[in-house]
């Protein structure tokens, strides 16, 4: 099932039947005809286990991958028009292992993107004490730490903030909370969920963990081998007949304890 | 005559070539840092002059070092008998590590690290200058120690081509059969080797980050 969802201006982000395939020895299909709509303020959770497309599928919204065949919009503008470096100051991204720049302080870190757009000095100080109380790291004993001096969950921390920096209407996150432990993965989870819904970010963010997907989403799609199989409100997910779904429901009943 | 006597009498002599051997070294190394990284960052997105200048830097390396200097005599303007042509000659030969290292360092940068910073919308020359260069800068200290040492002990071949210098004292103990001579030429050397790498390692120390 491919959702073709009708077009209205309020999209900020929309898939027009792409395929994206690598050129190898053969090439080899990522994704085969992936439409969908991201409509302003959603939270998109796209769902599929190892390789089936979706970190490829986040790629080409900020144009780090051109699509092989049809077209990515963003705000209404193919990807492949814009000015790759504009598109993407406008779009926060957020990958697993953060990817924090090792030389940089927190404050440095999350003062990058302003620094390239050569706002005032104050005026990055002032912005990186909020994205840092913002996320939970208290300026004064974070803001002149090394990255190799934070814990993971407060990597990503860091990273959220530093993402969020220059105010992007568009969050992307790969597997953000991945390498967190248990505890701390659900700590970011319920607060990540409410500082979205605060900061009424477009957010796409990819897992494979359905428990993630259930709680964080305003929709979730599930990606099966490049392609979308089912879509659906976290209400509804569950109740898709389709054998990618069930087999996502059956992870959680492995799991002592898990809602069902 | 005892060593330590001889030592103290041509305490002068001595100094003086240490001056000038270090003095060669340091010339030639600035030379090969000042081209050698450089060219490192113009290599990290050039395939084609990559493959050329560390296939050319290679082959130089293999150049049995006298022999480089003798090549580099009959050439107009860097040729010629003296200091001039062992400095060139010293350069080239400092430049494989220095290019090669500097470029190892740009390009081993965590996948993580290069892919926010591109997601992040930093243009490839910010990427280069503000995320690949300092953190490659340790291995680029690693292979300016490396070439130094090295530099340290070619450069006494220099004094083959006039070039003065510690060899002097090791060519004329060839000749003369001379231990004496031969220990005041390779000790200073083997000093000035030892303290090159140790200050370098130290700097190089102090500027790794992870």
């Amino acid at each position: 099932m491919n959702t073709i969802a009708p077009t209205t201006s309020e999209d900020l982000i929309r898939f027009r039947d792409v395929f994206f395939s690598v050129r190898g020895g053969e090439s080899r299909e990522i994704l085969s005809g992936v439409s969908l709509a991201v409509p302003h303020g959603e939270t998109l959770v796209v769902l599929g286990r190892s390789g089936s497309g979706k970190t490829t599928l986040l790629k080409l919204i900020n144009g780090m991958l051109a699509p092989t065949q049809g077209e990515v919009l963003v705000q209404q503008r193919r990807t492949m028009d814009w000015n790759l470096i504009q598109l993407r100051r406008r779009i926060g991204y957020v990958i697993q292992d953060a990817g924090l720049f090792p030389h940089f302080t927190v404050a440095e870190n999350v003062g990058l993107i302003p620094t390239l757009e050569k706002w005032g000095r104050s005026r990055i100080a002032a912005r990186v004490e909020e994205l840092l109380r913002l996320v939970g790291l208290e300026p004064r004993e974070f803001a002149n730490r090394r990255p190799r001096e934070l814990s993971g969950g407060q990597r990503q921390r860091v990273g959220v903030a530093r993402a969020l920096a220059a105010d992007p209407p568009i969050l992307l996150m790969d597997e953000p909370f991945g390498a967190l432990d248990p505890v701390t993965r659900a700590e970011m989870q319920r607060e990540f969920s409410a500082l979205a819904h605060r900061l009424g970010k477009t957010i796409v963010f990819v897992t494979h963990d359905l428990r993630e997907a259930l709680f964080l989403a305003s929709r979730i799609i599930l990606l099966e081998a490049g392609q979308v199989v089912a879509s659906g409100s976290p209400r509804t997910f569950m109740q898709i007949d389709h054998p990618e779904v069930r087999a996502f429901g059956a992870s959680l009943a492995i799991n002592p304890g898990a809602p069902a | 005559m005892s060593y330590f006597t001889f030592f103290v009498q041509h305490s002068d002599e001595i100094f003086a070539a240490t001056l000038e051997h270090l003095q060669l070294v340091v010339v030639a190394m600035s030379i090969a840092i000042l081209v050698g990284v450089p060219l490192g960052l113009l290599l990290v997105h050039r395939k084609v002059l990559r493959t050329i200048a560390l296939s050319i830097a290679s082959i130089l390396q293999t150049i049995p070092s006298l022999a480089l200097f003798g090549f580099l005599i009959p050439i107009p303007f860097i040729g010629g008998i003296g200091k001039r042509t062992a400095i060139v000659a010293l350069a080239l030969y400092a430049l494989l590590p220095i290019l090669r290292n500097t470029y190892v360092g740009l390009t081993s940068i965590d996948a993580a690290v290069l892919e926010s910073a591109e997601a992040m919308g930093m243009t490839s020359t910010q990427i280069l200058l503000r995320v690949r260069f300092p953190l490659a800068l340790p291995f680029i200290l690693a292979g300016i120690r490396t070439a130094t040492i090295i530099t340290i002990g070619v450069a006494t071949i220099a004094a083959a081509i006039g070039a003065g210098g510690l060899g002097t004292f090791i060519f004329r103990g060839v000749a003369l059969v001379s231990d004496k001579l031969l220990l005041a030429g390779a000790i200073p050397t083997a000093l000035l080797a030892i303290l090159a790498d140790l200050l370098l390692g130290f700097l190089e120390r102090s500027l790794r980050v992870t």
